[in-house]
C-alpha cells in the first residue's frame, strides 16, 4: 500500500474517463443520432399521459381512511356533489322570481351527467298533515301560485326545518344552494369533465336569464375538477417560465451560445424522456406530478453546466476544444455520476409516501435524472464536438472571492463552528412552531375559480368540509328503537353544541315531524315517537311517499340498522377537526354502546390524517434514502471518516429550514413530508463536489486539511454557489404554481438548498479541520492513506 | 287506436305469425300489439294470493329480508287499473301493516297504508310512485300492474332473450311511461315469443342512463294459461345496490272481492 499505488488506481480510472471521452468524440454522430432516437422514442409514451380528476388519487388503496369511507360509501351511496350556491343581488331568497328560478334549475340539475339525487329548496320533501292523511310533497311544487301567502307559507316551513337551515338555506335567508349528487362510476378520467362541462352549460344559461343572482360552484366534483385545472395550468405556465429562467441562467453563466443550445436541449430531452416514460408506465398526472418536469429542468442543467464549465475553464486556459471536453469528461464523470445516483435515490425514496401522486412525482424525477445523466454525458459531449465553441483565454476572477472565503474559513474556524451550530439548534428549536394543516380548499390559489367560488360559499352559506359518522344499531332493524333514537338524538345535540359544526343532517329530525303530522301538525308533538314499531311504521309510510331520487337510502343503510350522521363545518384547520374526531369518539364510546367504536369519515377526515400518514411513511423513506446515500458517500471517499463527516451538512439544513419555516409561515401540508428527501438526494452533491476535491488534494497532493480547504473552495466553490443558485431558483418557481402543495415543497426545498450552501461553506470545512485536520502535524500523509485502504 | 282496429290487429296476432310478418305494421303498431297479447294472454285471473320475501342488498355485501304478502284482484275493465293490498309480515317492527292500492291507468293511484301502531289508515299522496319500494330497487311503479295504456310501445328488434331465458327468442320493446311522476324516460323490455312474458327490462333515468336492469325468472304456469314469475332481480347499476323479490306458489280464485279492497277493511287484513 502506498500513495503510488493509490495513484495508479487514479489515473487507471482517469484513463478509463478519457477514453470513454475519446470514444464519444469519435462517434458523435451515432450518439447524437441515438439520443435523439432515444428520446423520441420514449417521449412517444407521451400520448398516454392524462390528468387525473379524483381527489381520491392521494391516498394509497392502503390508506385506513381511504377504506373507511369507501366502505361507508358501499353502505350508503357513494356519493359526490356539484353544489350551486346562489344569492340574489337584492333581498332574500323567498321571492317569486327567485324561488321559480330555483325551482328550473333543480329540474335542469337532473340532467348533469351521473346526477343521482339533486336536493334544493324547491323539491325538498315536505310533510304536512291534512286530516288524517300524510301529506308529502316538493315545498315549491311545478303548481305553486308563489303568491304572497304561498311565499309565506314556504319561508316559514324553510326556515325552522333543521334539515334545510345553515345547509341548503342560510339563516339570514339571503343565500341558499341547488345541491347535486353525483355518483360516479370511476371508469373513464372524462366523467368529472364531462359532468362540469354540463354544468358550466346550465350554469351559463341560469346566468344569462337570471342576471340578478350571483351563483357559485363548489363541491368535491368542483374540487376533482380543480387537480386537473391546477395541473394543467402548472404544465402551460411553469414549464415556459421555468425555461426562461434556465435561458437567462445559461446566458450568464455560459455566455456560450453552442453551449446554452446544448444544455437547452440536453434539459429538454430529459424532461421528455422522464414524461414520455411516465406515459408508457401508465401514470397519471396530478398537481404534484406535473411538478416533475420542472424539477427535471432544474436538476438537469446542474450536470451539464459543470461539464461545460469545465470544459470553458480548460479552452481558457488555452486548451484546444478536444482537449478541454476530454478532461472534462475525466474530472467529472465520477461526480455527475455520484450526484445522479444520491439525487435519484433521494427522489425514489418518495415510494415511501402514503400518497401516490408524491410517488409518481419521486419516479418520473428520477427517471427524468437518470436520463439528464445519460444525456450529459453521452449527448452533451457529442454535440459539443460538432457545434463550434469561441472561447477566449482569460484570466478568471471568481475564485479570489471564493480564496477569501477559504482563508475566512481556516482563520475564524471555532467562532464559525459555534456560529453556525448555535444558528442551526436556533433555528430548529422553531420547529414545533409548524401546524400541520391540510384544508384542501387551500390548498389551490385564488387564480382558481373552485378556491373563489368555495370561499365565497362558505362565508354566505355553509362550507364545503364534513364530517360524518355511520351510527350502528345493535340489531337489524335497531335504528327504530326509541333507545337508539334518543341516543342519535343526543349525539347530534354534541355536534350541534359544538362551535365549528354548522349544520348536522341526522334521522331524528325526520321522525320527529313525522310524528308532529302524525298527530295533526300538532308541534307538542315534535319530538321521537317512544315506541320501536311505531317508529318503523312512520318510516315505512314516509319511504312510501318520497319520489325517485329523494329516498331516504343515503341515510339509512338496507338493514334499518346504522344511520349516517353528517355535520357541515366551518373552515376549520385538519388539527381542528382531528380534534372534533377525537372528542366525538370519546363521547360515543361514552354514551352510544352500539357505536362505541365509530370514527368520523369522509373526504376533509381523509386529508386531516393525510400529512401525518404521508410523514410517517417518509421518516422510514428518508432514513433509507439517507443510510444509502450516506453509504453511497463513503464508498465514493473512500473513507468511513468523511463519510461520517457528510452526515451533518447532509441532515442539518432541511432542519433549518423547517425550522425558518416554522418562524415565518407556521403552516405546512402534506409537502412536508417528502422534502427532506428529495432535498438530501439534491444537496447531498454540494457536499459530494466539495469532499472529493478536498480527498483528492489530501490523498493525490497530499496537502494538509488546510491546503485541501482552499483546494476545494477554489476548485469547486464558483460552480457549488453557482449550480445552489440555479437550483434556488429553480425550486421558487414551483412556488409560483398554482397548488399550494407544489408551492411549499418549492419553498421549502428553495430554503433547504440555501441553507446548504451555507453550511457547505462554513460549517463543514470548520468541521474538517477540527475533525480531520488534529493530526496534520502527527502522521500528516499517512491519513490519506489510510483512509485509501479502507 | 279504436277497439274495431285493436280486434283486427289482434284477431291478426292470433291467426298466424306468418300473416303478423306480412302486415306492414309500424314499429310502434306491433310494439304495442306485444302488450296488447301479452295483455290478453292474462285475462281472466281474477283474483290471487301470494307470498313474497324481498332480499336487499347493499354495495358492501349486506343483506336484509323482508316478508310480504300480496293480494290482488283483476278489474276487468280496460279503463280501471287492478286492485292490491300488500301486508308485511317481517320485520316484525312492521308487521301487519298494510298498503292498499288502486291502480290508476294514468292518474296517480289512490294508495292507503294502515299503520297498526297507530291503529289508523292512512291515505299516502302518491304522485310519487317512483321512490324506492320499502327501502328496496323496485321502485312501486316497477311492481303495479302492467296496464297497457300506461306507456307508448316501440318495437326494436327480435332477438335471443339473454341471460334470463336463453333458449328463448325475443321480441325487444321499448316503452315511455304516459304517467306523470315516473321516475323513468323509458323501459326497454324483452318479451319472449312463445309465451309473451317478459324476461328481462332495463330501466332509464332522467337523464336517460340505464338505472337498473330486471330479470324476471323461475316462471310457472297456473291454470293452464296463467304464467307468473317466482323471482325478480334488480340490480341498481349506479349504486351497487340490488334486490331479490321471491314468490311462492299462486293461490289464484280465492275469493276476494271489491269489498276486501276497501279502504276501511285495512284494519281487519291479516
Amino acid at each position: 500500500m502506498s500513495d503510488v499505488r493509490s495513484g495508479d488506481s487514479a489515473i487507471r480510472k482517469a484513463g478509463w474517463a478519457a477514453k470513454y471521452a475519446l470514444w464519444i468524440i469519435r462517434w458523435r454522430w451515432a450518439v447524437i443520432a441515438v439520443s435523439i432516437l432515444l428520446t423520441l422514442g420514449a417521449g412517444f409514451g407521451g400520448q398516454f399521459l392524462s390528468f387525473s380528476t379524483d381527489y381520491r388519487v392521494f391516498f394509497s388503496k392502503e390508506n385506513p381512511q381511504l377504506q373507511a369511507f369507501e366502505s361507508l360509501q358501499r353502505v350508503f351511496n357513494k356519493e359526490d356533489n356539484i353544489s350551486l350556491v346562489l344569492q340574489p343581488k337584492n333581498g332574500d331568497v323567498f321571492q317569486a322570481d327567485m324561488l321559480a328560478a330555483i325551482r328550473n334549475l333543480t329540474e335542469e340539475s337532473w340532467q348533469v351527467p351521473f346526477a343521482t339525487r339533486v336536493d334544493s329548496i324547491s323539491n325538498f320533501q315536505n310533510s304536512t298533515a291534512e286530516e288524517d292523511d300524510l301529506i308529502v310533497d316538493d315545498l315549491v311544487p311545478a303548481e305553486s301560485p308563489l303568491d304572497a301567502a304561498d311565499l309565506q307559507r314556504i319561508r316559514a316551513a324553510a326556515m325552522t326545518e333543521p334539515l334545510l337551515r345553515d345547509r341548503i338555506i342560510s339563516p339570514d335567508a339571503r343565500t341558499t344552494m341547488v345541491n347535486i349528487t353525483i355518483t360516479l362510476p370511476q371508469k373513464e378520467l372524462t366523467e368529472v369533465p364531462e359532468a362540469m362541462a354540463h354544468v358550466d352549460g346550465l350554469v351559463a344559461d341560469f346566468r344569462a336569464d337570471n342576471p340578478n343572482i350571483t351563483l357559485a360552484i363548489t363541491g368535491s366534483v368542483a374540487l376533482n375538477n380543480s387537480f386537473s385545472v391546477s395541473a394543467q395550468n402548472d404544465m402551460q405556465t411553469l414549464i415556459p417560465l421555468m425555461y426562461g429562467v434556465l435561458l437567462l441562467v445559461m446566458a450568464v453563466l455560459l455566455r456560450s451560445i453552442s453551449g446554452t443550445f446544448a444544455t437547452l436541449l440536453v434539459i429538454a430531452f430529459s424532461a421528455m424522456t422522464a414524461m414520455g416514460l411516465a406515459g408508457w408506465l401508465g401514470i397519471q398526472l396530478t398537481p404534484p406530478s406535473v411538478t416533475a418536469p420542472t424539477i427535471i429542468l432544474t436538476l438537469a442543467i446542474a450536470d451539464s453546466v459543470h461539464v461545460l464549465i469545465s470544459m470553458f475553464h480548460g479552452m481558457r486556459r488555452g486548451m484546444s476544444k478536444r482537449d478541454a471536453l476530454v478532461e472534462s469528461l475525466r474530472v467529472n464523470f465520477q461526480p455527475v455520476f455520484l450526484t445522479s445516483l444520491t439525487t435519484m435515490i433521494g427522489f425514489m425514496s418518495l415510494n415511501f409516501s402514503d400518497a401516490p401522486p408524491f410517488r409518481d412525482l419521486g419516479n418520473i424525477t428520477a427517471m427524468g435524472v437518470g436520463a439528464a445523466w445519460f444525456f450529459s454525458i453521452a449527448f452533451l459531449p457529442a454535440l459539443m464536438a460538432v457545434l463550434p465553441v469561441r472561447i477566449k483565454p482569460r484570466e478568471e476572477h471568481e475564485s479570489v472571492a471564493m480564496e477569501r472565503l477559504a482563508e475566512f474559513v481556516i482563520r475564524r474556524r471555532g467562532p464559525i463552528m459555534i456560529g453556525t451550530l448555535a444558528l442551526v439548534a436556533g433555528l430548529v428549536a422553531f420547529i414545533p412552531k409548524i401546524e400541520l394543516n391540510d384544508q384542501f380548499v387551500k390548498y389551490f390559489d385564488k387564480s382558481i375559480q373552485f378556491r373563489n367560488d368555495t370561499d365565497w360559499a362558505t362565508d354566505n352559506l355553509s362550507g364545503i368540509y364534513q364530517a360524518q359518522w355511520s351510527i350502528p344499531a345493535a340489531e337489524s332493524g335497531g335504528i327504530s328503537d326509541p333507545d337508539y333514537l334518543r341516543r342519535l338524538e343526543d349525539f347530534t345535540q354534541f355536534l350541534r353544541a359544538r362551535g365549528e359544526v354548522v349544520h348536522v343532517l341526522t334521522l331524528t329530525d325526520i321522525f320527529k315531524r313525522l310524528n308532529k303530522n302524525m298527530h295533526g301538525d300538532d308541534p307538542d308533538w315534535y319530538k321521537l315517537p317512544d315506541e320501536r314499531d311505531l317508529a318503523a311504521q312512520y318510516l315505512l309510510l314516509f319511504e312510501m311517499s318520497l319520489p325517485f331520487g329523494l329516498d331516504l337510502n343515503n341515510q339509512v343503510n338496507v338493514d334499518k340498522s346504522a344511520v349516517r350522521v353528517i355535520a357541515t363545518l366551518e373552515n376549520i384547520t385538519t388539527n381542528e377537526l382531528r380534534a372534533l374526531d377525537e372528542e366525538a369518539s370519546a363521547w360515543l364510546q361514552d354514551h352510544f354502546p352500539s357505536a362505541a367504536e365509530t370514527r368520523a369519515s369522509g373526504p376533509f377526515v381523509m386529508f386531516a390524517y393525510i400529512a401525518k400518514r404521508n410523514i410517517e411513511g417518509m421518516l422510514t423513506g428518508t432514513f433509507f434514502a439517507f443510510l444509502l446515500i450516506s453509504a453511497t458517500l463513503t464508498i465514493a471517499l473512500r473513507s468511513m471518516k468523511l463519510g461520517a463527516i457528510s452526515l451533518a451538512p447532509n441532515l442539518v439544513p432541511a432542519a433549518m429550514a423547517f425550522g425558518i419555516w416554522g418562524l415565518t409561515v407556521g403552516e405546512v401540508g402534506m409537502a412536508s413530508s417528502v422534502v427532506t428527501a428529495t432535498s438530501l438526494g439534491i444537496i447531498v452533491d454540494a457536499t459530494v463536489h466539495f469532499l472529493s476535491k478536498y480527498r483528492r488534494a489530501r490523498v493525490e497532493r497530499g496537502e494538509d486539511a488546510e491546503d485541501a480547504v482552499r483546494y476545494a473552495f477554489s476548485t469547486v466553490g464558483t460552480a457549488l454557489w453557482v449550480t445552489t443558485a440555479i437550483l434556488v431558483a429553480g425550486f421558487a418557481v414551483l412556488s409560483l404554481s398554482t397548488f399550494k402543495i407544489n408551492g411549499s415543497m418549492g419553498m421549502l426545498t428553495a430554503i433547504t438548498l440555501v441553507m446548504a450552501i451555507i453550511i457547505d461553506f462554513l460549517l463543514l470545512p470548520a468541521m474538517l479541520l477540527f475533525l480531520d485536520g488534529r493530526r496534520k502535524d502527527r502522521d500528516a500523509g499517512q491519513a490519506p492513506i489510510a483512509q485509501a485502504a479502507e | 287506436m279504436g277497439k274495431l282496429q285493436r280486434i283486427l290487429a289482434l284477431a291478426v296476432l292470433a291467426i298466424s305469425p306468418v300473416l303478423q310478418s306480412a302486415y306492414a305494421e309500424t314499429p310502434q303498431e306491433k310494439g304495442r300489439a306485444i302488450a296488447e297479447e301479452t295483455d290478453r294472454r292474462d285475462l281472466g285471473w281474477g283474483d290471487s294470493d301470494v307470498v313474497m320475501s324481498m332480499i336487499l342488498r347493499n354495495a358492501e355485501g349486506e343483506s336484509s329480508v323482508r316478508e310480504l304478502r300480496l293480494r290482488s284482484l283483476e278489474v276487468p275493465e280496460r279503463g280501471v287499473g287492478d286492485k292490491s293490498i300488500t301486508v308485511f309480515d317481517k320485520p316484525r317492527d312492521i308487521e301487519g301493516t298494510a298498503f292498499l292500492s288502486h291502480t290508476k291507468i294514468l292518474d296517480p293511484d289512490d294508495q292507503w297504508l294502515y299503520l297498526p301502531a297507530l291503529k289508523r289508515v292512512k291515505r299516502i299522496s302518491s304522485k310519487n310512485k317512483s321512490g324506492p319500494f320499502v327501502g328496496s330497487e323496485f321502485a312501486y311503479e316497477d311492481l303495479v300492474s302492467q296496464e297497457v295504456d300506461r306507456y307508448d310501445y316501440t318495437w326494436l328488434r327480435d332477438e335471443n332473450c339473454g341471460e334470463a331465458a336463453p333458449t328463448m327468442e325475443c321480441f325487444v320493446v321499448e316503452r315511455t311511461p304516459l304517467y306523470e311522476h315516473s321516475g323513468y324516460t323509458k323501459q326497454v323490455s324483452w318479451v319472449d315469443k312463445q309465451d309473451y312474458q317478459p324476461r328481462k327490462t332495463e330501466f332509464y333515468d332522467r337523464k336517460d342512463a340505464l338505472l337498473k336492469t330486471l330479470l324476471q325468472l323461475d316462471y310457472k304456469q297456473y291454470q293452464g294459461q296463467y304464467w307468473r314469475t317466482h323471482r325478480m332481480d334488480m340490480t341498481n347499476h349506479q349504486t351497487g345496490k340490488s334486490t331479490t323479490l321471491t314468490f311462492e306458489d299462486y293461490s289464484f280464485k280465492v275469493g276476494l272481492s271489491e269489498g276486501d279492497f276497501e279502504k276501511n277493511r285495512l284494519k281487519r287484513v291479516r
